[in-house]
């Protein structure tokens, strides 16, 4: 059936693969209807899923370093994109953004201009030089630029710390998923967790997460669309609901008009589970400051230029136009589920709240609502609560709490869809969370096997030596994030942002200005990326403290401080101290022409 | 001036175009969300949600393609573009 080079066969592979997993689909739900229990079926979907991975884990596996670190730089244009989609779209993109905007409808919704609004820093400012260079991680780039060990060492700290904050969020969703579709604890699932992903990245590195992200996309983009489609189908709201659904946007603005916002007292809420929410803000009106607004999509967007384990993507095209034209497959493949956020958030909001839809509960009487099958089993799973605070009998709209990933999980079981697009759903969280923890995981391991262990301590190691390295601190770095997440200490999309702000605080500057500033060298690299991370972080700790911060910058802004400090600091530093040399005047040089040789060889 | 220095003023020039662009679509339009969500925008819904959830989104998808095509029509101009396809 396949014949040739892997490359060539590509989108047959994959074709037969999305035909594959399509058949098992149907076979689940015929399996259904034939009596199978919800539990077996999710069960199903998780395991079939991730052993699909580890095969292709498993047949990725090599010995070479640069099918190790950058996939042997052969990766095509589209596929690379659709890669680069999964790795960049976590557990928190998957599972909690449409809730994030069911509860706080514009403000939060920066998100989403944020997350993709930086893709364009990124193909204009970033990855066609640092493809051109020809390095294997983000500080090979900073280390060979500036020169010296030290911003070398420099831009492995930053990195370490943004993305091992991003990836402890990760593997606590891949947790909570095996733990609710296995039916375990989560302090064990956390780890059924980490196995998996260490499958896909163990025996191939970036080969093998490539390979697999590219899998893990086609089934997450089919878990999320799937249902979309399909609830506003069956509530008539128009078979494609991009186009459709402005007839609902409007119908919930005059909803919220009737009943008002959630306003409890606080003697009330106490009895509410922690992490629910009752709908306290509007859905479609501007209910945020320009400033609030845009001062979080700016951070978002700086951060997504920013994160190593996204740049490193691109460094696996097999040329400097091929990286370019790759982001924008990235965000095309990152617009399809972005944009269906909103709609589903519509879509559940008012399936629930619409008394005149057989499926909404507001007005119906308390114990009515408390029979419902649905609710009495997400309310079991601490995601859904009703309370008679009034004590008239009916559910009004400020006595019903819902968590926030309830509105990707639970809303195809309150529409009514069969309970396999439940276990459809359950797969693609799963495979959102695993792609992105796989990217940060070896993000992490390879910087620190390639730039410190390599670079700096052993230069001489021998290739499979150093290959052995890197896996070690795979499986080490995975642990450590796993035993981290298994804590609980923070929730999934709060550390996920402050990865953001971590990785803009420290590496945005020092990147662009390395490719766009001759003048910028080792000590103004150096100074810009300590000073930017101390000060980030300092704000964060001052602001977690009590602080009132400044201009409006939050926890959850703090990069905009940091970065700030950074391009200061890095350009005074630069111009106090003497103009790089010409040997790397002319590397500069050499980078901003595509066509040549990269900066650094094939094998280094 | 050099082929060199001419590919990069010229590349420079495509950037600050492209940023321009950018900042129109990420933060200019969200300076006067309040007034432009009182008009009513493509497919009925209002036009600042609008381009938060899907225009915005849309406008950078294209933006990079549209960015990508002149880059690579600049470096065959100069002589830089790569052999080989993609």
């Amino acid at each position: 059936m396949i014949k040739g080079n892997f490359i060539d066969n590509l989108p047959k592979v994959y074709g037969i693969y999305t035909g594959g997993f399509l058949a098992f689909i149907i076979i689940m739900s015929i399996a259904e209807q034939m009596g199978m229990t919800a539990k077996t079926i999710g069960i199903c979907f998780v395991a079939f899923t991730v052993a699909i991975y580890a095969i292709i884990g498993y047949l990725s596996r090599t010995a070479q370093a640069d099918a190790y670190y950058v996939a042997g730089r052969q990766v095509p244009t589209v596929f690379n994109g659709m890669a680069t989609a999964a790795d960049w779209m976590s557990g928190a993109s998957f599972v909690a953004m449409a809730g994030g905007i069911y509860f706080k409808g514009y403000g939060y919704m920066a998100l989403l201009v944020g997350w993709t609004g930086g893709y364009v820093l990124v193909a204009s400012l970033l990855a066609p030089y640092l493809r051109k260079f020809g390095c294997y991680t983000v500080p090979d780039f900073i280390g060979t630029r500036y020169g010296g060990n030290l911003s070398r060492f420099m831009a492995v700290v930053v990195l370490t710390v943004a993305s091992f904050t991003y990836v402890t969020a990760q593997i606590n969703a891949t947790g909570t998923i095996a733990s609710v579709a296995l039916d375990i604890p989560f302090q064990y699932a956390v780890y059924v967790g980490l196995v998996s992903i260490l499958l896909c990245s163990m025996l191939g590195g970036m080969r093998g997460v490539t390979w697999t992200q590219v899998a893990q996309y086609i089934v997450l983009i089919i878990a999320y669309l799937l249902p979309v489609f399909w609830i506003s189908n069956k509530m008539g709201a128009g078979f494609f609901p991009h186009f459709m659904l402005a007839d609902e946007v409007s119908r919930i603005a005059e909803l919220e008009a009737q009943f008002g916002f959630v306003k409890n007292s606080a003697e009330n809420l106490k009895e509410v589970p922690k992490g629910l929410a009752g709908i306290t803000k509007a859905h479609s009106a501007v209910n945020a400051t320009p400033w609030a607004f845009i001062s979080l999509a700016l951070a978002m967007m700086m951060g997504t230029a920013s994160l190593p384990h996204v740049m490193m993507r691109y460094f696996t095209t097999p040329s400097v136009k091929a990286a370019r034209k790759s982001v924008g497959w990235s965000l095309f493949f990152i617009f399809l589920l972005y944009s269906s956020a909103p709609m589903l958030a519509t879509l559940s909001k008012l399936s629930l709240i619409d008394p005149t839809l057989p499926t909404g509960i507001i007005g119906k009487s308390i114990s009515e609502v408390q029979a419902i099958d649905w609710y009495q089993n997400w309310n079991q799973a601490n995601l859904m609560y009703v309370s008679d605070f009034n004590g008239n009998g009916t559910l009004e709209l400020n006595e019903f709490f819902m968590g926030g990933k309830a509105v990707v999980l639970a809303t195809p079981e309150i529409a009514g869809l069969p309970y396999v697009i439940s276990g459809l759903v359950a797969a693609g969280g799963m495979a959102a969370a695993m792609s992105t923890a796989d990217g940060l995981i070896l993000a992490i391991a390879n910087a620190i096997s390639h730039d410190v262990y390599y670079k700096i301590i052993d230069p001489k190691a021998e290739t499979a030596k150093r290959l052995v390295v890197a896996r070690v601190l795979l499986v080490v770095i995975g642990f450590a994030g796993a035993t981290i997440a298994a804590l609980e200490i923070q929730g999934i999309l709060g550390s996920v942002i402050w990865a953001f702000d971590f990785a803009m605080s420290g590496l945005f500057f020092p990147l662009v200005l390395g490719v766009w500033w001759k003048r910028a060298n080792k000590e103004g690299a150096i100074a810009g990326m300590f000073l930017g991370l101390v000060s980030g972080a300092a704000y964060l700790v001052w602001v977690r403290t009590g602080g009132s911060g400044f201009l409006g910058i939050t926890q959850l802004t703090f990069g905009i401080f940091g970065s700030a400090v950074s391009l200061v600091a890095m350009v005074v530093v630069s111009l106090m101290t003497s103009a790089p040399n010409a040997a790397t005047q002319k590397m500069v040089d050499e980078v901003r022409i595509p066509s040549g040789k990269s900066i650094l060889g094939k094998q280094h | 001036m050099s082929k060199q220095e001419q590919h990069w003023e010229k590349s420079r020039g495509l950037l600050f175009m492209t940023l321009a662009i950018w900042f129109v679509f990420s933060i200019g339009i969200f300076l006067f969300g309040a007034e432009m969500n009182e008009v009513t925008g493509p497919f009925g819904y209002p036009l600042t949600y609008w381009f938060t959830c899907q225009g915005s989104l849309g406008a950078f998808v294209i933006l990079i393609f549209w960015f990508a095509n002149r880059q690579e029509k600049i470096d065959e101009e100069f002589g830089f573009s790569e052999r080989g396809d993609d």
